[in-house]
């Protein structure tokens, strides 16, 4: 545990001491303001129309700007995520230093958990973020924040999953480039996997289907949490880890 | 202390080690010697943990590599051959964090961190980021690293590759410092760096052990022939090279005599006795006899350059004697590239 804590230390240390932490930080958001900006005047928009015709119907700022615009984080961060990633093992490998930790008395799963645990802590505070834009929709209006909540846990799963993934093939290479771009179109695969169940209903398209990261999210982003969701997320996060533990021990073997 | 039966290790199409043998007492400091390629660091990764063997084992404190490896790695200092730092951190920011790692905490970690900072001469960059530190004092915190929670054993890769001369002389001066506290596997390929810091050593050569012994006896047993510096110089007046060679040649017991360099005033001449034979005594006593002076008399002793090649079989002895003839460099004296120079 404290050796978890130690290696989790000194890769945030390693983040916010160089610029990665405030790139992601800025691209960030950037994109996710205009998101935000982007929908709100659009929900103010569609207000003053109806308050023109003379309807009443009852606008809902969580089905109107906080359900769409935790999707669209989900998106962005899988765009963003193996930025985090690509460097977790790679470097290490490509420097030397993962020498320096594997003959440390210290368990690989401890370097992993880690590792993993510090580029959760990123990401969470890129989550942050967004919860500076959604601040507003509380001083303006009365969104209902639990749906708000379960959305963020699951953005929370979601991303756990994508930085399993992520430092999974960090073990992989020593190569941080190579890393980043098998991570991209691995992650642009989960993403798109869907599409095939339009159109084909087949035992291997609902599989696939069911692979895709971001369909699992659309139940949090309604407020829900449905278990059949969250052992998708952990899970797959499970998998992730052991896969990197089993890449990192082979490392030994071949190298 | 230390161990190894047999270890071989094998890569998907090399044998990088051969079924190697050797043992480290507590408290040694040991040079492991070969040219680039022999395995010296595929050994040195099994002895840490680091690359498990194919056969064979290895044993550091009684702790078996494959067996127990947390409890080797808490008794292993590993400076690989690359310092392993992380070049954003600062360096008592990195000290502290391989403490940690190693298993230190509170007022013990500010203690020792504060200790090898004194100890490997880094105090005045404890607050510089690593990356911006110059080669030398990477290496120094490499080493500081590598000693931070006082082990048993210390392995060092070619503690010594890419200094300038000043820092070597300091490295190795600091390794000579830690000796008495921890035993030392150093690895390099410098002969000069085995003959100056070890009091073993272990050669070995395309995976496999070459030889086995303390320095002193290497030189002893490859030789059997006792090579002498003599200066002899003339009471009034100048003296004729050829008279004292001649003289010299008529020692019992002298193989070979030749003057070292002609061009010189002195008159230093190398003396090779016969296998076996002690001659160092007759030669004074035939000088002074003849009513010169004696200014100088050692043994030159073969250097270690030429036993590692006898016993690597590269060159033949000769092309070696050659290559030792031609001045020293300060460092980087590679013995495997052939071809010795006219």
């Amino acid at each position: 545990m404290r050796n978890i804590w130690t290696i989790c230390r000194k890769e945030l240390g390693s983040y916010f001491v160089s610029p990665i932490a405030y790139g992601l930080l800025a691209v960030f958001a950037v994109a996710f303001g205009f998101f935000f900006w982007n929908a709100l005047n659009y929900f103010v928009l569609a207000g003053l129309e109806m308050q023109l015709r003379g309807e009443s119907i009852p606008m809902n700022l969580n089905e109107e700007i906080v359900r769409p615009l935790l999707s669209d984080a989900g998106f962005v961060f899988l765009l963003l995520i193996p930025f985090v990633t690509m460097r977790l093992f790679a470097e290490e490998k490509r420097t030397g230093t993962i020498e320096l930790l594997a003959t440390s008395p210290i368990r690989d799963v401890e370097i992993i958990l880690g590792k993993w645990l510090a580029a959760l802590v990123l990401y969470a505070s890129l989550l942050l973020f967004t919860a500076l834009n959604f601040a507003w929709l509380f001083v303006y209006g009365k969104p209902d924040w639990k749906p708000l909540l379960v959305g963020y846990l699951g953005l929370l799963l979601q991303g756990g999953l994508l930085l399993a993934i992520g430092s999974f093939i960090s073990t992989l290479t020593r190569n941080q480039i190579i890393a980043g771009a098998a991570t991209f179109g691995l992650f642009i695969l989960l993403w798109v996997l869907d599409w095939v169940t339009g159109y084909d209903s087949a035992t291997w398209s609902t599989v696939l289907g069911y692979l895709c990261v971001l369909t699992h999210f659309n139940s949090f982003a309604r407020g829900v949490i449905d278990t059949k969701d969250v052992v998708f997320y952990l899970s797959g996060i499970f998998l992730g880890l052991f896969a990197t533990a089993r890449s990192l021990e082979s490392l030994r073997w071949r190298s | 202390m230390i161990a190894v039966k047999e270890l071989t290790k094998r890569y998907a199409r090399t044998v990088a080690v051969d079924q190697i043998s050797f043992s480290v007492e507590k408290g040694q400091i040991v040079g492991f010697l070969g040219p680039n390629g022999a395995g010296k660091t595929t050994t040195m990764r099994v002895l840490t943990c680091f690359l498990p063997p194919s056969a064979g084992t290895a044993t550091v404190a009684g702790f078996d590599v494959l067996e127990q490896p947390r409890e080797v790695k808490r008794r292993i200092g590993y400076l690989p051959e690359a310092p392993p730092l992380y070049p954003e951190m600062a360096t008592t920011e990195y000290l502290r964090f391989v403490g940690k790692l190693k298993g230190l905490s509170g007022a013990e970690l500010d203690k020792r961190v504060d200790y090898v900072c004194g100890r490997c001469f880094i105090s005045d960059v404890k607050r510089k980021l690593l990356g911006k530190l110059s080669k030398g004092y990477r290496q120094r915190v490499g080493l500081a690293q590598a000693i931070i929670h006082n082990p048993e054993v210390l392995i060092l890769d070619e503690p010594t590759a890419g200094l300038d001369p000043k820092q070597i002389n300091e490295t190795r001066d600091l390794i000579r410092s830690l000796a008495g506290d921890h035993t030392i596997i150093l690895s390099t390929h410098i002969l000069p760096e085995v003959e100056q810091t070890c009091e073993q050593v272990i050669i070995i050569n395309k995976g496999k052990l070459v030889a086995t012994d303390s320095v002193h006896n290497l030189q002893a047993r490859t030789r059997g022939v006792e090579s002498v510096l003599i200066e002899v110089a003339g009471r009034a007046g100048a003296l004729a090279s050829e008279a004292v060679q001649q003289k010299l040649e008529q020692v019992p017991g002298v193989a070979k005599v030749v003057r070292r360099d002609a061009r010189d005033q002195r008159l230093i001449f190398e003396v090779e006795s016969q296998k076996g034979q002690l001659v160092r005594g007759d030669l004074a006593r035939a000088v002074v006899a003849s009513g010169w002076d004696l200014n100088e008399l050692r043994a030159a002793g073969m250097s270690l350059e030429e036993i590692f090649l006898e016993l690597t079989g590269s060159e033949t002895a000769a092309e070696a004697r050659d290559r030792a003839e031609q001045p020293a460099k300060p460092d980087e004296t590679t013995p495997t590239t052939s071809e010795p120079q006219p």
